[in-house]
């Protein structure tokens, strides 16, 4: 870890919601760094404040309380050095895919004689070669994604914040997609906050699982993943990542479910 | 084969409709004994639409129609959507403008019309003005309501890179409500002709309504009948410039049409 600086640091992280009814916690004291060119992915069921978080990480959206860190400047707004893949793709129907992929840089005001080269560059690393000129309509539900992430990568950012981006993908083309942006990775070794509620897709991708709590959100364990890179999808079927997998369950596993019969695993294969 | 003989029956039947129908309006005023400053002849129709635009009568009459409506379109138009823009960005100018778009909204603008003659004259002025205020509405609302309705996750994507106010609205807010301004932009058209033509029975030098109600004095029913169908002419003219430009300009919508195939195409 000498060389490996700890590159986002989240203290104490604290979110509360003033609503008609009182105050609403959402997120509790949530404390995680991200060293360099480290993946880790944020698990956490449905509606515990995940997106939250990454809102805030983005900064959209200030703490209530705590702080986010990003090579030691306190994060207060929007940042340059950071890149966002959205659940959605949230293409714009009246862009290009190339010129959809550009927003960054022309929002960000960065030359284009750099960066145009680099996006077609990242278009053929996410398999969408030959289609710079079409329009998002054009494309399908994955094919619109890899554009999404070829755009959060674009401007070059140290760190990547991916909220759930494969959630909305059919089940084969997650797995594919979950390949496909390990690979990515493993070339373009930024660092990537990833948020999912997919067991299976946060122990092939991350280096480190932080597994959330919901209600107020709070960190309740910090899982290391030691399966070797690359992993292959076949790596899905290897007793250590059965191993850890299975760890994560017992942790989501209602109380007195007998985690150990593995009935949760098999149900949850099953969807 | 069938596919031929379908589109021959699509042009044909539309044809011997059309010629159908004034064989049939020629007969029945025989059949009926109709008199002539009733109902016309379609002869006599064509006979006076010869005379007016090749003798050049028509000319002054058509164009001064024409200019009323498009300037009014074009004035009315404009200062609705910048207005919209503002409304929009602006929770303050909102707040002042609502009260007054409340009351005016559902006004019949064509009442106006005889006020306007007194404050702007006889002559177009008091028309392009009346035709403005007719095409504000439905362009201001159309408008408003597309801006507002720009994705939150467009929004957010360009405020995660601090976009300024500017950019976001050329970037997401104005292509966002395109398809929306240009429906307004359609109905805006029709009620365009419609806001010149009361505008000139009221009072006027010239125009095809004035043709029209000027005709009613000699009961010269061929001539309005003329009038009417260079009005329909007009409508149908400019109507079919507007969805021609919506064409061009929100092109992505008409791509969504097409996308089904090049969706199944692609791997």
């Amino acid at each position: 870890m000498t060389d490996r600086e700890t590159h986002l640091s989240i203290d104490r992280l604290r979110v509360v919601y003033k609503t008609t009814r009182g105050t609403l916690e959402a997120i509790r004291d949530i404390s995680l760094d991200i060293r360099e060119r480290e993946f880790v992915a944020v698990l956490g069921p449905s509606g515990c404040g995940k997106s939250t978080l990454l809102n805030i990480v983005s900064g959209l959206l200030p703490p209530s309380g705590g702080s986010v860190r990003m090579g030691g400047q306190e994060v207060s707004g929007p940042r340059r050095d950071v890149g966002i893949v959205f659940q959605a793709p949230t293409l714009l129907p009246w862009k290009t895919v190339l010129e959809n992929v550009l927003v960054p840089v022309r929002t960000l005001g960065l030359p284009l004689e750099t960066y145009r080269p680099r996006a077609l560059d990242l278009l053929r690393l996410v398999g969408l070669e030959g289609f710079a000129q079409h329009y998002p309509r054009e494309l399908s539900g994955g094919m619109q994604q890899r554009v999404g992430i070829a755009r959060g990568l674009v401007h070059d950012p140290a760190v990547i914040l991916m909220d759930e981006p494969f959630a909305a993908l059919d089940a084969m083309t997650r797995e594919h997609m979950s390949h496909e942006l390990q690979e990515l990775w493993m070339r373009e070794r930024k660092s990537i906050l990833f948020i999912t509620h997919s067991i299976p897709e946060a122990v092939f991708l991350a280096d480190r699982v932080v597994v959330l709590g919901d209600r107020p959100a709070m960190v309740r364990e910090v899982v290391e993943v030691p399966i070797p890179r690359p992993r292959r999808i076949e790596t899905m079927a290897a007793p250590e990542f059965a191993a850890v997998a299975n760890h994560l369950r017992t942790l989501f596993a209602p109380v007195g479910a007998g985690v150990g019969a593995g009935a949760t695993a098999r149900r949850e294969a099953a969807q | 084969m069938s596919g031929l003989v379908e589109r021959i029956k699509d042009i044909l039947v539309p044809v011997v409709a059309v010629v159908a129908f004034f064989v049939l309006w020629d007969r029945s005023i025989d059949w009926f004994s109709v008199p002539r400053h009733l109902l016309p002849r379609p002869g006599d129709v064509l006979t006076a639409l010869w005379n007016g635009y090749v003798g050049g009568r028509y000319w002054i009459h058509f164009f001064t129609t024409l200019k009323q409506m498009w300037y009014g379109y074009l004035i009315g138009c404009s200062v609705a959507l910048i207005l919209a823009a503002m409304v929009a960005e602006f929770r303050m100018v909102e707040r002042v403008v609502q009260p007054f778009v409340v009351a005016f909204q559902s006004m019949p603008k064509v009442a106006l019309a005889p006020l306007l003659i007194v404050w702007f004259g006889f002559g177009m002025t008091s028309k392009v003005v009346l035709v403005a205020l007719i095409c504000f509405f439905p362009v201001f609302i159309n408008a408003v309501t597309g801006f507002k309705s720009a994705s939150a996750d467009h929004l957010r994507l360009y405020r995660a890179f601090n976009a300024s106010r500017l950019s976001i609205f050329w970037n997401v807010k104005l292509p966002s409500a395109a398809e929306t301004i240009f429906a307004g932009l359609q109905i805006a058209v029709v009620l365009a002709l419609i806001g010149s033509v009361v505008g000139e029975f009221i009072t006027a030098r010239h125009g095809l309504g004035f043709l029209i109600q000027a005709s009613t004095l000699s009961f010269d029913v061929a001539t309005m009948f003329a009038a009417i169908i260079s009005l329909s002419v007009i409508g149908v003219v400019s109507t079919t410039v507007i969805r021609l430009i919506q064409a061009r300009v929100v092109h992505w919508a008409e791509r969504n049409a097409a996308a089904g195939t090049a969706t199944a195409a692609a791997p």
